[in-house]
């Protein structure tokens, strides 16, 4: 079709814009980054205790995680997010900080569970009381352990967050 | 002329780290390589110590039952299971039949829960991915099952001390009985995609042998000695719960390789299969909980028996001199601790309760013998001496779980 | 044999090490001195009519003030062929924390004895490799004594490497969301 004058574009959300019949979108930067990011978060296998057995189950068949994009990658270097789930120990401490230090940025921290977010039931001698002691966290998810669809809903969570975030994608951030 | 044989070569020390994909959790191995051949293999656990036991020093005898859940975390009832027979035996509490039923369903469940756990990881980790799908979508199965009689998916806490928590309704019967009949249709959709496969059977076939008397030494229980050709079940040496009451096999291996393991698990499916279909027929009424199961807050030792209420006495009158009341009786001075070391079969070997009880209500050392701590020291024996791709299949085959190991 | 019977045996054949036997509940377990432990489980391990081939589990009790001797070492042993089990009770003095390794009779009890030497202190002799299991390796303190904290806040007895970690933790590169 020719693009003239008589076309006009259509809003299909706020601040998205399509050419009618057309294959092109107009959006902000902002918009555009953070619709691909959201999309296909990459998330890094740590699992460490009972909550990983529910995050296996969540990625298995019935609860699907592929639909949303979610892809479990092994290695930090090439993961956009990393799931913490499970009681982090103080023998761990060192080894999920540098394992944190090796993603590339923009990456996000979900908190999996009791132990994850505040140290659970196990206010003992060797266990970290929280994850957000060693690193800073974006989604709590509590539950001991949190259903399939409770992780599901926190990781749309981290997409609401995703959506919101403006500018990060440029140099003078 | 120099020969390959003259090169100086060093080995190459490899680090599979705690965060790992195909190390069943966070268990650490430090591998001396030379070429593709594992020269040492040291193993370092610890990662996920949580402090269980002495946790549960500080709480009374139910307060810790939520703590046992989170052991074996795959197979949360038979650990509850374990503890409370445990308790029992030192407090002296009696099951009631129905009870004791429900209990061996519900450990028979989590036995084919944990099998299908195993067998989807140590299939991923060998290669078979496709296996892992199709079993986690028949523990979806299972769990739902869980929930409808307690509510929860994996940590349950329904085995209480003295039966269990609730009575489990006509449509959790009904539902697993449809189980019972489906299920070994698709047992046989596991086999047909790796039994005869020919990858499977030169990664698994010859790899991590035992011989009987080494496997006991080491102190393996499970289908891990079992492989070996030892028959020890503790469902058949110490029954507890329904077990003598029912009829099943123990699988036996002959080699004590990892194929024999396998092929001992998947036998296990079966037989506890028909385990649960004969307790759902012979399932007896009554109730569910013991008369005398200790509350949250009620201190229960082992001869915490109520103090016989003091007679009143009541003053003299003045006029008339009343005969004295006669004093109180007093306590038996029974031995200040009592001990006892029960053991029962989960999924993965042998879990045994070691308690040292002092009267009050709370344990003065709980002990927990788990199986997967003493499997993990076994890696050494067996991977020493292989090629590295088969460190991957003795780690599945041993079924460890660290949250069992580490405690 | 009963375990009664086997109690009786080994208190016939090493009278002078026995200190006491107690049943509970079917179970029977057997009070030692420490001195000759190897020999009595060398007894118990060799003898055909015993042949207690299977170490259940090896662990240590703390009855600080409770009993004039501070720790006990604790060996259940189940006998597989014959389907008989035996609990017996080593007992250690805080001033000397050592004992014999069974190591050469049961080669499982290695990990047993480390986590024992890491929980409780007490020192195997003879074991090849004895080194902290569950704690890092160079953590301070012995946490299932009865005088260890429970909770988590150790204050200045923590691990340093931990509170390095902790210190890049509350830098927080954070980032802001605007």
């Amino acid at each position: 079709m020719i693009i003239d004058g008589t076309t006009s574009l259509v809003e299909v959300e706020k601040g998205v814009r399509v050419i009618p019949g057309g294959n092109t979108i107009i959006a902000a930067v902002d918009k555009l980054v953070n619709w691909g990011r959201l999309s296909s978060i990459w998330p890094m296998t740590f699992g460490l205790a009972c909550c990983a057995i529910e995050m296996m189950a969540t990625g298995a068949s019935h609860y699907d995680l592929d639909r949303f994009g979610v892809v479990f990658r092994g290695s930090p270097r090439q993961s956009d997010a990393i799931i913490v789930a499970g009681t982090l120990t103080k023998k761990m401490a060192p080894v999920i900080r540098a394992v944190y230090d090796q993603m590339p940025e923009p990456r996000y921290v979900i908190a999996m569970g009791s132990c994850a977010c505040t140290g659970g039931i196990y206010n003992t001698y060797s266990t970290v009381q929280g994850v957000d002691t060693v690193m800073p966290v974006d989604v709590y998810i509590p539950g001991c352990p949190p259903r399939p669809e409770a992780l599901l809903e926190g990781i749309m969570k981290l997409q609401e967050k995703m959506r919101k975030e403006t500018f990060k994608w440029s140099r003078w951030r | 002329m120099a020969v390959i044989k003259d090169l100086k070569t060093k080995t190459l020390s490899v680090n599979m780290g705690p965060q790992h994909p195909a190390t069943h959790g966070v268990l650490r191995l430090v591998l001396e390589l030379d070429g593709e051949t594992v020269v040492k293999c040291k193993p370092y656990v610890g990662y996920l110590h949580r402090g269980t036991e002495k946790l549960g020093e500080n709480k009374t005898y139910p307060m810790a039952l939520p703590l046992t859940d989170r052991l074996d975390y795959v197979s949360s009832m038979s650990n509850n299971i374990g503890y409370c027979v445990a308790v029992e035996k030192l407090l002296g509490i009696e099951v009631p039949e129905r009870a004791k039923y429900i209990r061996t369903i519900m450990g028979e469940l989590t036995r084919i829960a944990n099998h299908i756990v195993w067998i989807a990881t140590h299939a991923l980790d060998i290669g078979a991915m496709t296996v892992f799908l199709y079993s986690m979508r028949d523990r979806e199965w299972i769990l739902e099952l869980y929930e409808m009689a307690c509510g929860a998916r994996l940590t349950v806490t329904y085995p209480r001390i003295g039966g269990v928590r609730a009575d489990v309704d006509q449509e959790f019967l009904d539902h697993c009985y449809k189980f019972t009949e489906e299920f070994p249709k698709l047992i046989e959709q596991y086999e047909t995609l790796i039994d005869q496969n020919r990858i499977w059977l030169q990664r698994t076939k010859g790899i991590g042998v035992l011989t009987a008397e080494e496997a006991v030494n080491w102190g393996l229980t499970g289908p891990t000695l079992r492989g070996s050709g030892v028959p020890y079940d503790i469902r058949k040496f110490a029954p507890y719960d329904a077990y003598d009451q029912v009829e099943f096999e123990v699988p036996i291996g002959k080699v004590g390789d990892v194929y024999d393991r396998y092929r001992c698990r998947m036998e296990e499916f079966r037989q506890s299969n028909s385990i649960i279909r004969q307790c759902l027929e012979k399932l007896p009424g009554g109730y569910v909980l013991a008369s005398d199961a200790p509350g949250y807050d009620l201190a229960a030792g082992p001869r915490k028996k109520p103090a016989p209420p003091a007679p009143k006495v009541e003053p003299a009158p003045e006029a008339a001199a009343q005969p004295a009341a006669p004093p109180t009786p007093p306590q038996p001075a029974g031995p200040e601790f009592e001990e006892v070391y029960v053991a029962t079969e989960v999924p993965k070997g042998e879990l045994g309760f070691y308690f040292i009880s002092d009267g009050t209500g709370k344990p003065y050392r709980m002990r927990i013998r788990s199986p997967s701590y003493i499997h993990a020291s076994v890696l050494p024996r067996m991977c020493e001496g292989s090629l590295v791709a088969d460190v991957i299949a003795n780690i599945g085959t041993i079924d460890i779980v660290l949250g069992e190991c580490d405690r | 044999m009963e375990p009664m019977e086997i109690a009786e045996l080994i208190k016939g054949k090493f009278p002078s090490e026995v200190k006491d036997v107690v049943e509970f509940r079917g179970q029977v377990s057997v009070l030692i001195k420490k001195d000759r432990l190897l020999e009595i489980m060398k007894y118990l391990h060799k003898t055909p009519e015993l042949y207690f081939d299977y170490l259940a589990d090896l662990t240590g009790a703390d009855y600080m003030g409770k009993k004039e001797v501070r720790f006990e070492v604790v060996y259940n042993l189940l006998s597989i062929k014959y389907n008989k089990a035996i609990r017996i009770k080593a007992e250690v003095p805080e001033d000397d924390c050592t004992i014999d390794s069974v190591i050469g009779i049961w080669i499982g009890a290695d990990w047993h004895e480390r986590e024992c030497y890491d929980m409780f202190g007490i020192t195997f002799k003879g074991h090849p490799d004895l080194r902290r299991i569950l704690m890092p390796e160079d953590w301070e303190g012995y946490p299932l004594r009865k005088d260890y904290p429970l909770k988590s806040d150790l204050g200045e007895k923590e691990w340093k490497p931990y509170l390095e970690v902790i210190e890049i933790g509350k830098k927080n590169l954070a980032y802001e969301v605007r």
